[in-house]
């Protein structure tokens, strides 16, 4: 379908009904937040951010964000690799699995880690604490956000030409330099998209986290948590602080997603 | 090895070129990363739900909490489906359409509700309706309308959630539809609405279906921004996942396993759905 000019004033009317409901939708409530936060200056929202519990659950939450991003990385491209190119009975099965952390919601998830490895759990583990303790938590992330490279990475998979990578095996490249030398270039924007996703996804997990958390503060209290308990605690400055600069790192998210499918979109994907 | 067929005819003898180690290790590590990470869990709760018995589990899902809870989260979630997919259906075609100042900036604001954590939403809407600002006196003061801790707040939770998926299944099959059809039935005449009711809407029907359940099955299982928008009031402003949390943090693990069960049942039938969906497009 071609894009044209808006001439007709029906069209007009429905941009301006669109925009609207798009502008009632976010933008009223982005302002309304960043007017909270600031509603009695800068001076107590960066008081929020001295607050060594502040600063130890947005530690929290990067660090365990980025070892679930990298895991998902990691294992969801091996994932999307054998979902592509294997020959094996049952993968049609395995391939609709993949969407089911999209629909499962993230307190279900939690509370199966509580069922497996909680104080009476099937596989409560003797030595360390899993649930209640850092370790549930980067499970959590990962659950969540396992479906996102996989999803991204297998459409430019499979639309790969085998011709390219027949010719470096003919030239006597190992199946290790032929990925990084002929598949990697071809499906790095398709890989760092599904990243920046997983990685949203998981910076912003509060149900799973909050259920196989505690949320203990100053130890197992991620960013979302916090805020959640900041709010109960009627500390609404620390709360609406803390989402206005969650907020910021979504925009800069949102910035790169666009960035990066504006290139996958050129390369005809 | 890849691309190269697996079996191939020499003279007579038909030889078939086996995978290799890397291959099946490869295998190994792909799928027994989507067991532990997909399968396990899905198992755990089906057996959790019923290791007391269906009896347990029937009454524990008949309770009055659970079934309002049940039912909260079904009627919220097909009330916000049906408002996002007039609103998307319409976002689509306006921005596969038109073009419009900022119509850029727009469009990667759609994915907003991607990037955002859910909670943060609550918390946006309970600044913008709460009490101490205009909007949220002019609503609960002079209208006496209850947004926060009611149902409409969560409405208002799950369209925000849900306002990109309807857009994002149907702007693709809009922008690869054929230009030449609607414009051959504008030639003879036929009126905007008329082109579209016959020619665009039958051509991106599967789209909308698909996108509306989908964010029909993500707005069941949403919880950040509900708990802070609705409270959690049992009988009131409980959905089925905060019912769900609660009772996990009571330790009252046979209502949350049944619960949970009834929400990935409906949960599960409706990927099902999508999915035959996408199969029946395909063949």
């Amino acid at each position: 379908m071609r894009e044209i000019s808006p001439r007709s004033p029906v069209a007009i009317v429905l941009i301006i009904v669109v925009v609207a409901y798009a502008g009632l939708l976010f933008i009223a409530p982005l302002v309304a937040i960043l007017q909270g936060a600031f509603a009695d200056g800068l001076e107590p929202v960066l008081a929020v951010f001295t607050d060594p519990r502040v600063q130890h659950a947005f530690q929290v939450t990067l660090i365990l964000s980025l070892i679930a991003t990298a895991i998902n990385a990691v294992f969801g491209l091996i994932a999307a690799w054998v979902l592509v190119r294997g020959k094996f009975r049952g993968k049609k099965l395995f391939d609709a699995l993949v969407d089911i952390p999209f629909v499962f919601s993230p307190v279900i998830a939690g509370y199966a880690l509580i069922v497996l490895f909680g104080r009476d759990g099937w596989l409560a583990p003797p030595i360390f604490s899993i649930v209640f303790a850092l370790p549930g938590i980067l499970l959590a992330k990962v659950f969540v956000s396992v479906p996102f490279v996989i999803r991204e990475v297998q459409p430019v998979l499979d639309a790969l030409t085998p011709e390219q990578e027949e010719a470096a095996y003919t030239i006597g490249a190992t199946r290790f330099t032929t990925f990084r030398r002929v598949i990697l270039p071809e499906i790095w924007t398709a890989l760092l998209y599904g990243i920046v996703l997983t990685f949203a996804r998981a910076i912003g997990e509060f149900g799973a986290v909050s259920v196989v958390s505690g949320n203990i503060e100053g130890y197992t209290e991620t960013a979302t948590s916090f805020v959640f308990r900041a709010l109960n605690d009627r500390n609404d400055v620390g709360g609406y602080s803390v989402s206005v600069v969650l907020c910021l790192i979504s925009l800069v998210i949102l910035v790169l997603m666009s960035f990066l499918r504006g290139r996958i979109v050129r390369r005809g994907n | 090895m890849t691309g190269l067929p697996l079996s191939y005819d020499v003279g007579s003898v038909k030889r078939t070129q086996s995978p290799t180690y890397g291959v099946w290790g490869l295998r190994f590590v792909a799928l027994s990363y989507l067991v532990l990470f997909i399968v396990v869990p899905l198992v755990v709760i089906q057996v959790q739900g019923v290791r007391y018995g269906l009896d347990v589990f029937w009454q524990s899902v008949v309770r009055p909490e659970a079934l309002s809870a049940i039912t909260l989260s079904v009627y919220t979630s097909a009330i916000m489906a049906v408002i996002n997919t007039v609103a998307g259906t319409l976002t689509a075609y306006v921005l596969v359409r038109y073009k419009f100042p900022g119509k850029r900036l727009f469009n990667t604001l759609i994915d907003l509700p991607f990037a955002i954590p859910t909670l943060v939403i609550g918390v946006m809407l309970v600044v913008l309706y709460g009490p101490q600002t205009a909007i949220g006196k002019f609503f609960t003061s002079e209208l006496n309308f209850r947004i926060l801790f009611a149902t409409p707040g969560i409405v208002m939770a799950l369209l925000f959630v849900g306002y990109p998926f309807v857009i994002r299944t149907v702007q693709p099959v809009l922008l690869q539809m054929d230009a030449s059809q609607s414009e051959a039935a504008q030639t003879i005449g036929a009126g905007a609405w008329t082109t579209f009711r016959r020619i665009i809407f039958p051509a991106i029907r599967p789209a909308i279906v698909t996108g509306a359940l989908l964010s029909f099955a993500r707005s069941l299982g949403e919880f950040g921004s509900v708990i802070v928008v609705a409270g959690n009031i049992p009988m009131r402003s409980q959905t089925a996942t905060v019912y769900i949390y609660t009772q996990v943090e009571a330790g009252n693990m046979q209502a949350a396993s049944s619960v949970s069960m009834v929400l990935l049942l409906i949960a599960f039938s409706i990927t099902v759905g999508v999915d035959l969906l996408q199969w029946r497009r395909h063949a």
